[in-house]
């Protein structure tokens, strides 16, 4: 008996993330959400630009890959061209919260029937480690050499927060995939934005607490504690809106 | 014969887009080009199509990134500020082969410059619309009717060579009211098996991406696509030719400007100017070959245009500087006026004897 296999909806292609970084997990969690909704045949994902640009090797549905920001509009024009289709975006912190700050929130102003999944590791991974919008108080990064000085940046976006005041957006939930139990949870929240999408609910958003071990300079198992340590705090996790809670409390 | 209806000129390009298939339409409001996306927001929910205000210029060109990846014919328009707002999608409909229609109705730059016509923006579109190696098929009405023809027409090529086309119109066009005729025949299909539906499980995942990270790649997929543009260059340049046969002085001008230019023409024949008018059609592909023919009759040539010069770079490259070309022009949003074209054509005769 299998007790362990690769999801359908992962090629086999490997991913092209550092070692014990955990894109590679969200990624297979998204994978798994597909495969259990059997959505595979009709989903239609877009990569964004960052360490996950070549998601589109990964997924083994069809793929756009978009300009830095610019996934949840063209996610759009792939869902409006025909709504039957399951459409997912897949961004980090830079792409989603500094240069596509405004397709995000208008997306989710819009209602439109997507799915974002949101990896927010506090840095431009892909770029070496530059400071990103989420990086946090004080965080040494390559831009900010001395430390992310709040008088002079200002402080991180918190994306959930922000969006929670939009009132087109559906379902948005802060994770983590730091330990087993939080990587449960995260299953069970990436699960539910596709399936409120199938069921035509709307914008729904997952943000992913994540690791980046390469450019925090620490060992992965280290980059876990880190993240337990100094991110969950700063970004507590749990629902931030769920318009359709008392619904489905009811059932 | 069909039958003729008065339409103003950036309604029909709204109208023409429709029977030619799109039923995807994003936008931002900007004048003098804003009547495309009312008209579009009148009728796309009746014919059970989708028009969408979106955020911004680079949101709108993102969304008809989406539906070209599926295959559905998808339009946005715009004016000049906002095209250049669209340069970042219009590297990547490029780059990812994807066929849309683009439209740009001019007004004066740069910067938010004016609201009135002008054709400054000749450069943007047939050269610098975006960062890489690439080219747009760039087609100039002259006429509502050709709002009309020019978008059907624009449609198709996009299709037939898997990339953007872009309507180079002017504000006076847009505003224009003339009679047209909408019958534009049946519309082509073109094999799309590579657009994005959902794969049905039935085939392997289909990608829409630019990214080539190995440099030979990367190499390849610009040879592959300068080759379609090579077929372009030879199969689908069109311009008109107005009293050329025996011409001595050639006028060179497109869109409006050519409006103004064919009644100089007139004018001139009847003080014994031997004047013909060459009028690109696409801007590119460039009628490079017509205007060397005209070079070795012609004694001098006059670009007409609404911008600083612009396209007379393409006229004197065409014609390898074999001949003097003076440029006659207004900008900011002013017209050059039938004197201003008279004495750019009297001074031709001068210099070219
Ligand atoms: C318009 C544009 N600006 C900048 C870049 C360079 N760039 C590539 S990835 C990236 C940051 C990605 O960081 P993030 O979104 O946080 O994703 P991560 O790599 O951390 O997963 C940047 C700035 C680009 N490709 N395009
Ligand atoms: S750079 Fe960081 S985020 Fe990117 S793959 Fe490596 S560890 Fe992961």
């Amino acid at each position: 008996m299998v007790v362990f296999k690769k999801p359908d909806s992962l090629t086999n292609a490997e991913l092209s993330f550092c070692p014990g970084c955990t894109h590679g997990i969200i990624t297979r969690l998204v994978a798994e959400a597909i495969d259990e909704l059997g959505i595979q045949g009709t989903t239609i994902g877009v990569a964004p630009v960052g360490c996950s640009v070549m998601a589109y090797n990964f997924f083994d549905v069809d793929m756009a890959q978009a300009a830095h920001g610019r996934a949840p509009a063209v996610a759009t024009g792939i869902k409006r061209s025909d709504p039957n289709n399951i459409v997912f975006t897949y961004q980090g912190d830079g792409d989603l919260a500094a240069i596509g700050t405004a397709e995000t929130v208008h997306a989710a102003a819009r209602g439109e029937n997507i799915t974002v999944i949101f990896v927010n590791n506090a840095i431009y991974g892909m770029t070496g480690g530059q400071m990103a919008p989420t990086s946090l108080p004080g965080m040494v990064t390559q831009t900010s050499p001395y430390g992310r000085d709040t008088e002079k940046v200002g402080l991180p976006v918190k994306v959930c927060e922000l969006l929670s005041n939009v009132d087109g957006a559906t379902y948005l939930e802060r994770v983590a995939v730091n330990s087993v139990p939080n990587i449960n949870k995260a299953k069970k929240a990436i699960y539910k934005a596709f399936k409120n999408q199938v069921e035509g609910k709307g914008f729904s958003l997952v943000e992913v607490l994540s690791t980046c071990p390469t450019n925090w300079g620490l060992p992965p198992a280290k980059a876990l504690e880190w993240l337990g340590e100094n991110m969950i705090p700063y970004y507590p996790l749990g629902v931030y809106k769920d318009k359709y809670a008392g619904e489905e409390a009811a059932k | 014969m069909s039958e003729k209806v008065l339409m103003k000129g950036n309604e029909a390009i709204a109208e023409a887009a429709i029977m030619a298939g799109c039923r995807h339409y994003f936008g931002y409001p900007i004048t003098p080009q804003t009547e495309i996306a009312a008209y579009m927001a009148k009728r796309m929910p009746k014919i059970d199509g989708v028009f969408l205000q979106a955020e911004s210029e680079i949101a709108a060109i993102n969304m008809v990134i989406g539906v070209a990846a599926t295959g559905k014919r998808v339009m946005t328009s715009s004016s000049s500020p906002g095209i250049s707002l669209k340069s970042e999608g219009l590297s990547y409909l490029a780059g990812c082969d994807l066929p849309a229609l683009v439209v740009n109705v001019q007004r004066g730059g740069p910067g938010l410059g004016g609201i009135q016509p002008s054709q400054s923006d000749y450069w943007q579109a047939t050269k610098a619309s975006g960062h890489g190696d690439f080219r747009r098929i760039v087609l100039a009405p002259a006429s509502v009717q050709e709002m009309v023809s020019l978008t059907f027409k624009g449609f198709d090529l996009a299709d037939k060579y898997r990339m953007t086309s872009m309507l180079l119109a002017d504000g006076t066009i847009g505003q224009m009211m003339e009679p047209v005729s909408l019958d534009m025949g049946e519309v082509t299909q073109y094999d799309k098996s590579w657009a994005l539906t959902g794969t049905g499980r039935q085939r392997k995942p289909n990608i829409v991406n630019s990214l080539f990270l190995k440099p030979e790649e990367l190499e390849q997929t610009n040879f592959e696509r300068y080759d379609r543009y090579a077929q372009i260059e030879k199969n689908e340049v069109m311009y008109e030719e107005y009293m050329m046969d025996d011409a001595e002085y050639c006028v060179v001008a497109f869109g409006i400007a050519s409006r103004v230019s064919k009644n100089v023409i007139n004018e001139a024949r009847k003080k014994g100017i031997k004047v013909g008018l060459i009028r690109p059609i696409t801007l590119w592909p460039f009628p490079k070959d017509a205007l060397l023919k005209a070079a070795d009759k012609c004694k001098a040539f006059v670009s007409v245009e609404l911008s600083m010069g612009q396209m007379i770079d393409d006229i004197e490259l065409s014609i390898r500087c074999k001949k003097p070309v003076l440029l006659c022009n207004r900008v900011g949003g002013m017209i050059p006026t039938p004197q201003d074209v008279m004495n750019a054509v009297e001074e031709a005769v001068k210099i070219g004897g």
